[in-house]
C-alpha cells in the first residue's frame, strides 16, 4: 500500500493488466476446454499471477525464463501472445509450437521463454545452464527458474542450486509456494515451510515475500535482477501465495477445506491491487474498465485466432524431431 | 599426411580444434579440468584454454547435462562428460526428457547443440555400476543421436561432426580403447553420421560389431579366414542415425549375420538391427540372426566371472561357424 506512491499511473495499471490478462486468458481457456476448441489438460495458476508479473517486469526483454507446468501465467508476463498461446493450447498449426508441445511445453526464444515444463524442477538445471552461458560471454543477462514448493524435493533442484551458488551465477531461483505439491499439502512434503531456507545451503540469500503482493514480488525481483546483474549471484525468493484452483483442472480437490479456499480468495493477488488503486484515487473504475474490456476484447481475439488456425497435417508429426531429417524411420 | 595417435589423443584433438575455431564450445564435467579427465582424455586442455572453458563440475550428473542443455538453447556448444555411463541415470530426465524432446516439444525451434560424452565399457573389474555400455537404452528416445566409435580416426571425425552438430549426440567412449592407436590424417575432417564402415569385407557371413566388439571382432574374421571362411565386418558407428542400407547391402552378399555388442544381450541394439534386417532383409538370410552380447546378469567383480559374461572374439568366431553351417 505505502509502496503505491513509488509508481505512476501507467506503471500500476500495467501490473493489473499483465495479471488480469492472465487470469482471464485461463479462464476462457478453462472455458474452451469445456467448449471442445483445447484437447489436453490444464493446470491454471488462478491466484498466483503476482508472483509471475512481479517477476518478470523486473527482467529486461533478453533475460530468459524456464518455465513450469503450471506456466501460463510466466509465458503472459515475459511477453508470450495469448493469441498463440490460444492455438497451441487448442493444438492447432499456428501455435507456439505448431500444436506438439500443448501447455506444458510453450516455447518462445525471441522472448527469452525457454519452455514450460512438464517435469517438476526439470527446468531449473536449464535456467542455470543459460545463466553459465551468460556468465561465459560477459553478457549482461540473467535466467529466471520459475518452480513450485513441490520442486525444492527434487534432486534436480538441488545440483542445480548448488551449481549456481559455486559459480555464482546470474539466476534467480523463483519459488511460487502456493501450500500444494499437486493434491498433498506443503506441510507433508517437506521438515520446513519456509523454503527459502534452502538456500543458505547453497551460499546465496533465500527471501520471503507476500507472493499475492504484486509490488512485494517486483521489489523483491529487483534487487535480485540487480545482484545477478552485477555479479553477487543467485537469489532465492519464495512467494507465499495459493493455487485457487485444483491442481489440474477436474481436480476434486478433498484435500483441503472450504474455509482456507475462501480465506485465501479473500486475498487475491488481483482484486486487492485493483481494490488499493481504487482506494487511493489512482484509478477509477472507468480506468479497470478500460482495461478489462481490452483484455476481453484481446481474449476474444486469441480465441478466433486459435479456432481458425488448421490443425497440423498428421504427416507433420514425423518432423521436427531433428535439426536435419531423420523422421520417418525406425531409428 | 597422417599420424598413429591414440583414440584418446583423438578425441583430445577434436575438442581442441573445436574450441580453437569456436568460442561458443566447452568442455565441462566432473574431473575434466585441473586432473584432465579420470582416463586423461582432456588432458592439458585446463592449461590451454583455462577453468572457464575447461570447467571442473561438482558430481552431479543432472545439473551437467541440464547446465549444458540451457547452454545450448542460448547458442553455446558444451561438450559435457559423464564419467561412466553408469552415472547417466543420475541425469536421465534431463537427457530423456529435457534435451531430447526440447526441438520437437518446441515446434522445431529450439536447437540442442549438446554433445555428451559417455564413457562405457568393460572389463576391469569395475563391477555393476562403472562397466556398462546402456547406449541401448536411449535408441528408445526419439530426439537423440547415438555416436559410438571404434577407431581414433572415427572417434575424432565424429565428435568434430557432434560438436558441430545442433542436435543432443550421445557420445560413448568405450575405456578400453582409449589406448588403442590408429592413423588420423592430420587435415581437419568431418564424419558424417549415418555411414556405417566396412571394416573387413568378406562373402559367407557378417559380423555386425559395435563399439568396443569391433576389435574382437576383427580377431575373429582373421581367425574364421585361418580356416577358409570370409567373414564380412561391419562397423556402423552410429546408432542412431543408422545405416540400414549398409548392413542389408552386406546381408544380400552373405545370408548370414551375426551382431555382436557389449551392451547386455536383451532388447540391446542387437535386438533392433535384428528386427530391422527382418522387416528389410529377410528374403536375404539364410540363417537365423546370432547376437553376441554381455549376458543379462549386473557385471561381477571378480575378473573370471567378468570374462564369462563378456563377448569375446572365440564367441564371435563360434556364432559366425554356428551361422555358416545352419542350413535350412
Amino acid at each position: 500500500m505505502d509502496q503505491l506512491k513509488n509508481y505512476s499511473k501507467k506503471e500500476l495499471l500495467e501490473f493489473y493488466r499483465q495479471m488480469r490478462l492472465i487470469r482471464e486468458f485461463e479462464l476462457r481457456a478453462i472455458n474452451e476446454r469445456r467448449n471442445g476448441l483445447i484437447p489436453g489438460f490444464i493446470h491454471s495458476c488462478v491466484g498466483q499471477e503476482a508472483t509471475a508479473v512481479g517477476m518478470c517486469v523486473a527482467l529486461q526483454p533478453d533475460d530468459v525464463i524456464a518455465s513450469t507446468h503450471r506456466g501460463h501465467g510466466h509465458l503472459i508476463a515475459k511477453g508470450g501472445k495469448p493469441k498463440f498461446m490460444m492455438a497451441e493450447l487448442a493444438a492447432r498449426s499456428d501455435g507456439y509450437c505448431g500444436g506438439k508441445g500443448g501447455s506444458l511445453h510453450m516455447t518462445d526464444f525471441e522472448l527469452g521463454i525457454l519452455g514450460a515444463n512438464g517435469i517438476v524442477a526439470g527446468g531449473i538445471p536449464m535456467a542455470v545452464g543459460a545463466a553459465l552461458a551468460f556468465q561465459m560471454r560477459n553478457e549482461p543477462r540473467v535466467a529466471v527458474a520459475f518452480f513450485g514448493d513441490g520442486a525444492v524435493n527434487e534432486g534436480a533442484f538441488h545440483e542445480a542450486a548448488n551449481l549456481a551458488g559455486l559459480w555464482k551465477l546470474p539466476i534467480i531461483f523463483m519459488c511460487e509456494n502456493n501450500l500444494y505439491g499437486e493434491g498433498t499439502p506443503q506441510s507433508k512434503q517437506a521438515p520446513v515451510t519456509d523454503l527459502s531456507l534452502r538456500a543458505e545451503g547453497y551460499g546465496f540469500p533465500g527471501v520471503i515475500v507476500d507472493g499475492n503482493d504484486v509490488l512485494a514480488v517486483y521489489r523483491a525481483a529487483g534487487e535480485a535482477v540487480n545482484r545477478a546483474r552485477a555479479g553477487g549471484g543467485p537469489t532465492f525468493i519464495e512467494g507465499k501465495t495459493y493455487r485457487q484452483r485444483g491442481h489440474y483442472e477436474g481436480d476434486p480437490m478433498v484435500y483441503r477445506s472450504k474455509a482456507e479456499m475462501a480465506e485465501w480468495k479473500s486475498r487475491d493477488p488481483i482484486f486487492t491491487f485493483r481494490d488499493q488503486l481504487l482506494a487511493a484515487n489512482i484509478a477509477a473504475p472507468a480506468d479497470i474498465e478500460t482495461v478489462n474490456a481490452a483484455i476481453q476484447a484481446e481474449l476474444d481475439g486469441a480465441v478466433q485466432f486459435a479456432a481458425a488456425s488448421p490443425p497440423p497435417a498428421p504427416e507433420s508429426a514425423l518432423a521436427g524431431v531433428y535439426f536435419d531429417t531423420h523422421e520417418g524411420r525406425v531409428f | 599426411m597422417a599420424r598413429n595417435i591414440s583414440f584418446s589423443q583423438a578425441l583430445r584433438e577434436a575438442m581442441i580444434e573445436e574450441m580453437e575455431q569456436d568460442p561458443a564450445v566447452f568442455l565441462m564435467g566432473e574431473d575434466v579440468g585441473l586432473f584432465g579427465g579420470v582416463f586423461g582424455v582432456s588432458a592439458g586442455m585446463f592449461d590451454k584454454f583455462g577453468e572457464s572453458r575447461v570447467r571442473d563440475t561438482p558430481i552431479s550428473e543432472a545439473a551437467i547435462v541440464g547446465a549444458g542443455l540451457g547452454a545450448a538453447l542460448v547458442g553455446m556448444r558444451p561438450i559435457v562428460e559423464i564419467m561412466f555411463a553408469d552415472f547417466v541415470t543420475v541425469a536421465m530426465d534431463q537427457i530423456v526428457n529435457q534435451a531430447a524432446k526440447a526441438r520437437y516439444m518446441s515446434g522445431g525451434k529450439a536447437n540442442v547443440p549438446l554433445v555428451m560424452r559417455v564413457v562405457n565399457g568393460a572389463p576391469g573389474s569395475a563391477a555393476a555400476q562403472h562397466s556398462q555400455s546402456p547406449e541401448g537404452w536411449f535408441m528408445n528416445v526419439p530426439g537423440l543421436k547415438i555416436v559410438i566409435p571404434a577407431t581414433p580416426y572415427d572417434a575424432k571425425g565424429l565428435l568434430k561432426t557432434a560438436i558441430r552438430g545442433e542436435d543432443p549426440v550421445m557420445f560413448f567412449e568405450h575405456k578400453m580403447l582409449y589406448a588403442l592407436e590408429g592413423e588420423v590424417p592430420d587435415e581437419d575432417y568431418y564424419l558424417p553420421f549415418g555411414q556405417a564402415a566396412i571394416r573387413r569385407e568378406g562373402t559367407d557371413a557378417t559380423i555386425i560389431a559395435i563399439g568396443g566388439t569391433v576389435q574382437p571382432a576383427m580377431e575373429a574374421a582373421a581367425q574364421l579366414a585361418g580356416r577358409g571362411l570370409a567373414a564380412e565386418v561391419i562397423d556402423p558407428r552410429t546408432l542412431v542415425p543408422f545405416d540400414t542400407a549398409a548392413v542389408v547391402e552386406s546381408v544380400k552378399k552373405t545370408g548370414r549375420v551375426v551382431i555382436a555388442h557389449e551392451a547386455h544381450r536383451r532388447a540391446g541394439p542387437g535386438a533392433e538391427i535384428a528386427a530391422l534386417l527382418a522387416e528389410e532383409a529377410i528374403g536375404y538370410l539364410d540363417a537365423p540372426i546370432i547376437r553376441v552380447a554381455t549376458k543379462n546378469v549386473p557385471f561381477p567383480y571378480n575378473p573370471d566371472l567378468e570374462r564369462f559374461i563378456l563377448p569375446g572374439a572365440a564367441d564371435i568366431v563360434q556364432a559366425v561357424e554356428g551361422v555358416v553351417t545352419y542350413r535350412l
